[in-house]
């Protein structure tokens, strides 16, 4: 089996050109380690997703992908940073259809679905974390 | 980059050739908008074969177009939609509600030469070419 490197790679976004870019890294990320094809679309799409709300609400962070290892398991890590405004109520941005902005209220529940694990932590005026992974199957 | 559009005698096709930015999916709307009157098209094909991810945004947009292209008084028709999306999409709790979807282009022309047929029976527009077109890209591929 081919060398992976662990080494995270972080990606800035700033502005939409960067949402496309992150999920494009993480969908060939995604195929490198040996991913099939459905599964790199759905870590593409959640990412775009994360990235779309950095935009949205902080207008500016960063994603780091990293390739993670536990029990023989490979997988795909993404973490979603921001020092945006943070948010009031973690259980409501997690339903579906809840949004303080004008998008759908997908974002969060639905990167969730599409994910095998998923974590978030955030404080007001402080920023807003997300971690997900998904598992090579 | 920009979404090419082409006449083909009621009908326009749009078809997408990489990823789209959020302005690009802007500029597509006011396009198609914008031509459906200058051309008195009466059908729309969105080809969007080429788009390996749909997020919740891009679905809003075509469904948004699709809507808005029905008020000008066309139909549009959304072709292409991958596996891998189509899986996303649903996963990420996404409806194109009131949408039309088709497998690909030739789908997508049949289903809008029936729409514009069953809409206006005694049409004199020619709806043969489309057919005809959809056969020209199929072996295009």
């Amino acid at each position: 089996m081919s060398e992976i490197s662990t080494e995270p790679l972080v990606m800035p976004i700033a502005n939409e050109a960067d949402i496309v870019a992150a999920r494009q890294r993480g969908r060939t990320m995604a195929i490198e380690l040996g991913f099939a094809g459905c599964d790199g679309t759905l870590i593409a799409t959640a990412i775009s997703e994360v990235a779309r709300n950095i935009l949205l609400y902080a207008q500016r962070g960063e994603i780091i992908l990293c390739c993670v290892e536990l029990g023989g398991r490979r997988g795909l890590s993404i973490e979603a940073r921001d020092s945006g405004p943070g948010i009031p109520d973690l259980r409501k941005a997690l339903t579906d259809g809840y949004s303080t902005s004008r998008g759908l209220g997908l974002g969060l529940p639905g990167s969730r679905r599409l994910m095998d694990e998923f974590a978030i932590e955030s404080e007001v005026g402080r920023g807003t974390n997300v971690t997900m992974t998904k598992w090579v199957r | 980059m920009q979404v090419p559009i082409l006449k083909q005698g009621p009908v326009l096709i749009a078809t997408v050739q990489d990823a789209l930015t959020d302005a690009d999916l802007h500029r597509l709307r006011d396009d198609l908008l914008q031509r459906v009157g200058t051309h008195r098209s009466l059908g729309v094909v969105l080809d969007v074969t080429a788009l390996d991810v749909l997020d919740s945004f891009a679905a809003r947009m075509l469904r948004t177009i699709s809507h808005a292209v029905r008020m000008r008084g066309a139909t549009t028709v959304i072709v292409g939609i991958q596996p891998g999306v189509a899986f996303a999409m649903v996963q990420l709790g996404l409806r194109l509600d009131g949408v039309d979807t088709a497998l690909d282009l030739e789908d997508g022309l049949n289903m809008l030469a029936r729409t514009i047929r069953s809409a206006d029976p005694t049409s004199t527009t020619n709806l043969a070419g489309l057919a005809g077109l959809a056969e020209l890209e199929w072996i295009d591929r």
